[in-house]
């Protein structure tokens, strides 16, 4: 199946149905669920963000990178710095600078790899990300292959009014759906923006729009640091909810990961980005979970299983969870009619 | 640096150069001709390296080790080829790209299961052991300057294969015109099948062969199956010469780097990257 046909750009109702009755789902869940589960859920939505600015880059303008995780690290790197030792500091100055941060790097690494296509763009997206990821991994002044504590959560405040105290696990909560929210409409609103149109038509074919006039070196490295930018404010949260970032943030796995979010509830909708990641996460805790059986214990065999499961997504569900739900109420509808 | 340290470098240099080689080629010749993305290809590196591990026990001898493996690996290219590869030839390179990392988990699970998380020595075969003695406390062991020398004698190899014989011609032949070529009566499925097999068994000899020296532990193809991307990358996708070079090149910048400029050393094989892409986006020799 090629990139082109893979899409549900305008999404169905019963998709639109069935989303819907996912958010509510979610607005409720910090009522219900343990501890355990809501930090499961945040940490959820945050890779949700992370795979939907990989979207933007995989699904809309059809530039497969294989190194998206390093702009994901960046940011949380800069927390890391950015928070002294002893006390908070506040989320209103430290969250733009990691962003920015992230788009910064994008926009550097984006220079050199928008200028390639296909197969050398996932190439060399990889092996930038892997350079960003050997900086830190051998310096120890960047916290080198251990890794960097982030004490405290940043502080969340209107002059003296405290908007969300973020050491309770269901303001984090709340915040990382609200930041989720805003991502989906603002790329949902992006996807159908002339910008939009434009990188959806690079994707179909870059030549026929250069011909039309169209840079489109410009619009991809746009993309690409603005999916930079979006990375980072997944990475920001992900430093926030866990207190600790290390280089394999930003490694060849996490990267990898989020592809097969993409994939796996289906690219250039976000919707599917949001419905990969939370199925890619429940998956992966499921098989680490696995019983022993008599002498094997199943779970601890997990790389076999998410190594098979990835195999068989890509052999018989290349369009994805959503691709698939769009599949069978199409054919619900076409066996009503007749 | 005395010339005696220069040249130890400089063979040292040449030696990962080559050994990368093996790798790029197999990696290069699979994009080139079927056009398939191969993350998994720094798996088959790993699992030679297990392979003579495993099989220098049994034999007690590497060479035995070395030639049963190569035996072993091609076979293996070949039911891979024919259970997977060869339905992903036309789908879209996001599909091989996930194809072959859920590929990466299954054989380093399957490598855990078989041969444990330990790390592993390989010895050196006794007649391989001696040093060349340079100066007075400086020496070159023999070992590598083997490796050098099955790296060059099966690149030697490949480039006769495929500019000298009548299959070179054919997958050259494929390579440029599948459905031409096919219509010429030749098996373009045989040929693909044996491509792969062919790039499998280089990766996988190459483990092999820097298994003594490098030692055998997890996870040690995914370092080196970057370093392969990188070479590929500059030396322009489908072109085993450009490899060739591209490998050389490369080897002197990593190994002389991390004498030289050893805080960046990491760092400077992606910059020759990035300069390559700025003033050849295509690679150096694209194909």
């Amino acid at each position: 199946m090629s990139i082109a046909s893979a899409h549900l750009e305008h999404l169905p109702r019963s998709v639109q149905f069935t989303l819907a009755l996912a958010l509510a789902a979610l607005l409720l869940f910090p009522q219900v669920g343990t501890d355990f589960y809501t930090q499961m859920v945040t940490r959820m939505m945050i890779l949700a963000i992370f795979a939907m600015s990989l979207d933007l880059l995989q699904g809309v303008t059809g530039l497969v990178s294989l190194g998206h995780a390093a702009y994901f690290g960046l940011a949380g790197y800069v927390l890391a710095f950015a928070m002294p030792p002893s006390e908070p500091v506040s989320l209103w100055w430290t969250l733009p600078l990691a962003v920015l941060g992230s788009a910064v790097g994008a926009l550097v690494i984006g220079f050199f790899v928008v200028r390639t296509h296909g197969i050398y763009f996932i190439m060399v997206t990889m092996a930038f990300a892997q350079m960003v990821f050997y900086l830190v991994f051998d310096n120890k002044a960047l916290g080198g292959s251990d890794g960097l504590y982030i004490n405290f959560k940043p502080t969340l405040e209107l002059g003296s009014w405290v908007l969300l105290d973020l050491d309770k696990k269901a303001s984090l909560y709340y915040l990382t759906l609200g930041a989720m929210l805003l991502v989906y409409a603002f790329l949902r609103r992006l996807l159908w923006s002339p910008f939009g149109r434009a990188l959806s038509g690079i994707r179909v074919n870059e030549h026929r729009m250069r011909a039309l006039g169209y840079s489109t070196f410009g619009y991809k490295l746009s993309a690409f640091t603005l999916a930079g930018a979006l990375a980072g404010l997944a990475g920001y949260l992900w430093g926030v909810q866990t207190g600790y970032v290390n280089p394999e943030l930003m490694g060849f796995h996490m990267s990898a990961h989020a592809i097969m979010m993409v994939i796996l509830g289906g690219m250039g909708n976000f919707a599917g980005a949001i419905v990969g990641a939370f199925s890619f996460e429940l998956v992966l805790h499921v098989f680490k979970d696995l019983p022993r059986i008599g002498q094997v214990e199943l779970g601890k065999h997990w790389q076999l299983w998410m190594g098979l499961f990835i195999v068989l997504v890509v052999l018989w569900a290349p369009r994805g969870l959503l691709g698939l739900i769009a599949q069978a109420t199409l054919r619900l509808g076409r066996s009503k009619a007749s | 640096m005395d010339f005696a340290t220069f040249l130890i470098q400089l063979l040292n240099s040449l030696q990962y150069g080559l050994l990368l080689f093996m790798l790029a080629a197999g990696l290069t010749l699979i994009f080139g001709i079927m056009g398939v993305v191969n993350l998994a290809h720094g798996s088959f590196y790993m699992l030679g390296a297990y392979l003579a591990y495993a099989l220098s026990l049994y034999f007690n001898s590497l060479t035995l080790a070395i030639l049963g493996g190569a035996v072993l690996a091609a076979l293996f290219g070949l039911l891979l080829e024919w259970l997977l590869f060869r339905h992903f030839y036309h789908r879209d390179h996001l599909d091989q790209v996930l194809l072959t990392f859920g590929l990466i988990y299954i054989f380093e699970e399957l490598r855990s299961i078989l041969w444990g998380d330990d790390v592993h020595g390989v010895a050196i075969p006794d007649f391989l052991g001696a040093s060349i003695p340079l100066t007075e406390n400086l020496s070159y062991p023999v070992y590598r300057l083997f490796m050098s020398g099955v790296c060059v004698a099966l690149a030697l190899g490949l480039y006769l294969l495929i500019s000298r014989t009548r299959l070179g011609m054919k997958i050259r032949a494929g390579a440029f015109n599948r459905d031409m070529t096919e219509a010429l009566g030749v098996n373009i499925k045989l040929i693909h099948a044996v491509v792969f097999a062919m790039g499998v068994a280089l990766a996988a000899v190459a483990g092999m062969i820097a298994a003594p020296i490098s030692s055998v532990y997890p996870n040690m193809g995914s370092q080196v199956l970057i370093m392969c991307f990188v070479v590929v990358v500059i030396g322009g996708i489908g072109s085993v010469r450009g490899a060739l070079i591209s490998a050389l090149l490369v080897g002197l910048v990593d190994t002389f780097g991390k004498i030289l400029l050893p805080s960046v050393a990491g760092m400077l094989v992606y910059m020759l990257m990035a300069a390559v892409l700025l003033w050849k986006p295509e690679g150096l020799f694209k194909s």
